[in-house]
């Protein structure tokens, strides 16, 4: 009998990068997919079986785009709770972003995040290093030094990269490890300090908006830096129109762009905000319908190539503030998975498809492990109940973060168990297992 | 007699009725006002804290006034940029105030919202007198009380709104209140100045002064801030002024009867040429003494109601 052995039965299987969508048994091994099969296993004797009848399983989520605050800001997050946060929302492996205090923008620091990941045990964490050195967008990180320490992109992310001859040169440079670039796309002079999505809600509350073209702008001169230095641009937290249009057209150019799209940005609108509400504030700021459904449309037809949560958590101190002066940013680990099936029971996107966007799409996209249930490949699993419903209550989150604009909301989809090598990192209390 | 509600927080929220109970009561209250013996009990007892993030001497006296008049205990609290800054949260700050057992928190704040924020965690009632971007209501009710004054009633009329309605409170409480009491509300200014869905407050937006103030029968002014320049949204308040203020010759567009207001202070020859602000048709100086009426009147309602 080996511990490290076991046999999930009885689940149903759905694989993107095989179209598999079955009942299967899957066998673990050290670590690794032994085997799938159509059977039951003829002798378990020793050897733990999970009965996943009735249940989804899942290649473990990735996560693209997680700020994990450490070091610098540990009462907010730490790479501990962090990683606790990801597998409880069914997500194997998180890509940590460097805007820390100080920047993630040297080897050492890098090395930091892995460390520390590495004691925590639960998900993967890729660091990502930052474009700039101090993240201050005037000359290039030590990007090489970090790519050798283990960092999987380059972001500023945070804050835009307002300069375009240093957004030529990073992607340039990049190119040199194959390296995603990836971008927070903000015109801050367009911008101009908005604190919500310019509109009529913005007008009506007397906040400062910012415009959709702030975004709109960025994404179209990054797109033509791509084209003109051949690099990989990741388009990070998508939130307009404009935007799925122009990843969409690129694409047709073939060029080596790829986007995210986060739940709430294709959830909520800029109503959301209410009478100033600061757990709808985020940048980008939460759009209008017409963007959310354009969002939809690009989740469904292969422009927008993963569902990335920008989880982003913060404490009472920036949050419990008036609307214009707290911090963007809420919870996103823990409620992606039910947001995602939401746009599965609404016909937005099939259910293969959102499978794709939370594993499979962001795998590919940085190139990175994982992602696939198939014989050989890590057992990096999420098993989900995917009609189970429950209240979203913070005080019950692993994140330290408490602010989320879906607090009091009845989801459906529930991460129960969740495997990265092999090993169970999470098991939901409510499961009943 | 006590507001169904336990903040005034803004005019959007308000029901006509509510309004007109304001301005009725503060009818009887510019009768005190006018009296020798300027003194009335009706808030003896009671404490109204003036919480001034933002300064603004008009409005704090003029609420000063009102809570004394009404024979209530009135604190003048203020806050300069730097206090906050030192690290005390608004609501550190309301929560401080408010264990001092306030009847009335009145506030003024640069954060749109931050009367509602305060409103949310304390137990007295809560004053909105001027936030950011958003709302000044005791400034639209004094408008609206000095246009009925003259009038009788809105009902029917069309006012015009003249200047940087963009970052106006005051433009943005009078548009909910003018509509609710019956009258049609045209906005004007440089398109800098008009924010994108506006007209779904239930305005009409137009760059020309001359189609604005023809045919109004107000035409109320904003007061346009310096800063304002800084920000690139006009090119100097000599074209600002060219374009969109209100000089003795453009009067002629104006009907006879029509009156002109401003919430005060008035940058004399940018929004208003000085023959024009102490002209015949200037109401100005009527808002000022009827912002005192309207805050008395707002102060006994709520003080009656948080009982
Ligand atoms: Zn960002």
């Amino acid at each position: 009998m080996s511990q490290s052995e076991l046999f999930l039965v009885n689940g149903r299987l759905l694989d993107p990068a095989t179209g598999v969508d079955g009942v299967r048994t899957v066998h673990v091994v050290d670590g690794r997919i032994r085997s799938i099969s159509a059977d039951l296993p003829s002798n378990t004797q020793g050897v733990k079986v999970i009965d996943c009848a009735g249940k989804l399983v899942l290649p473990g989520f990735i996560d693209l785009h997680a700020h994990l605050r450490e070091p610098g800001e540990e009462y907010k997050e730490t790479i501990l709770t962090g990683a606790r946060s990801a597998v409880a929302g069914g997500f194997t492996a998180v890509v940590a972003m460097p805007n820390t205090r100080p920047p993630i923008d040297n080897a050492h620091l890098v090395r930091f995040v892995l460390d520390r990941a590495a004691e925590a045990g639960l998900a993967r964490v890729y660091p990502s290093g930052a474009i700039s050195k101090g993240q201050e967008g005037k000359d290039l990180a030590e990007i090489g030094d970090m790519v050798q320490a283990g960092a999987v992109c380059i972001t500023d992310d945070g804050r835009p990269v307002m300069d375009p001859a240093l957004m030529r040169r990073a992607l340039e440079y990049a190119k040199t490890f194959d390296l995603p670039v990836m971008v927070h796309e903000e015109d801050l002079h367009l911008a101009a300090g908005g604190c919500m999505n310019e509109g009529a809600v913005s007008t009506r509350l007397g906040l400062r908006g910012s415009p959709n073209v702030a975004e709109d702008a960025m994404v179209l001169r990054d797109i033509e830096l791509c084209a003109l230095t051949g690099g990989r641009l990741h388009i990070a937290h998508l939130s307009t129109a404009g935007s799925v249009r122009a990843v969409r057209d690129a694409k047709r150019r073939g060029l080596r762009v790829t986007a995210e799209a986060t739940p709430h940005h294709f959830t909520l609108t800029d109503e959301a905000v209410g009478t100033y509400d600061t757990r709808a504030k985020m940048c980008p700021p939460l759009r209008t319908q017409a963007d959310v459904d354009a969002v939809l449309v690009g989740l469904a037809d292969g422009t927008i190539d993963a569902i990335a949560t920008d989880h982003a958590p913060h404490s009472a101190v920036e949050k419990d503030v008036e609307f214009e002066r707290a911090a963007n940013g809420i919870v996103g680990l823990e409620t992606a998975l039910p947001l995602t099936l939401a746009l599965v029971r609404s016909g937005a996107i099939s259910l293969m498809r959102a499978v794709e966007l939370l594993s499979l799409g962001p795998a590919k996209a940085f190139g990175l492990p994982g992602g696939r249930v198939a014989e050989g490949e890590v057992a990096d699993l999420a098993i989900v109940d995917p009609e189970a419903e429950w209240r979203v209550d913070p005080a019950r989150f692993e994140s330290k973060g408490r602010y989320t604009p879906f607090e009091g909301w009845t989801l459906r989809g529930r991460v129960d168990l969740t495997l990265v090598g092999g090993a169970i990192v999470y098991e939901s209390k409510e499961s009943g297992r | 007699m006590t507001l169904a509600r336990k903040h005034l927080l803004g005019i959007e929220p308000l029901e006509r009725a509510e309004i007109e109970e304001i301005l009725g009561l503060a009818v009887s209250m510019k009768e005190l006002l006018r009296q020798d013996l300027k003194k009335s009990p009706a808030l003896r007892g009671k404490t109204v804290i003036n919480c001034f993030f933002e300064s603004s001497t008009r409005t704090r006296s003029s609420f000063e006034i009102a809570a004394k008049i009404l024979s209530a205990d009135a604190v003048n609290w203020s806050s300069s940029g730097s206090s906050v800054s030192k690290g005390e949260s608004l609501i550190d700050t309301a929560k401080n105030l408010e264990a001092m057992r306030p009847d009335i928190l009145v506030i003024r704040h640069a954060a749109s919202g931050a009367p509602h924020l305060v409103a949310s965690r304390v137990g007295c009632a809560v004053v909105n007198a001027g936030d950011g971007a958003h709302e000044h209501p005791s400034q639209a009710l004094l408008d609206a009380f000095t246009l009925r004054e003259r009038w009788g009633s809105l009902e029917g009329r069309t006012v015009a709104i003249v200047g940087d309605i963009r970052h106006s409170r005051v433009a943005r409480s009078n548009i909910y209140c003018l509509r609710k009491l019956g009258a049609r509300v045209r906005l004007c200014g440089p398109p800098t100045m008009i924010p994108i869905g506006i007209e779904a407050l239930g305005c009409d937006t137009t760059f020309d002064l001359r189609e604005a103030v023809t045919g109004a029968d107000a035409v109320m002014m904003l007061r346009i801030q310096n800063e304002r320049i800084a920000g690139s949204l006009f090119p100097s308040t000599r074209e600002y002024s060219k374009l969109y203020g209100l000089s003795q010759a453009k009067t002629s567009w104006l009907k006879d009867d029509a009156l002109i207001l401003h919430p005060g202070p008035i940058n004399r020859g940018v929004e208003l040429e000085p023959e024009v602000a102490d002209g015949e048709r200037s109401v100005i100086l009527d808002q000022v003494e009827n912002g005192v009426a309207v805050r008395m009147a707002i102060l006994q309602l709520l003080a009656g109601g948080v009982a």
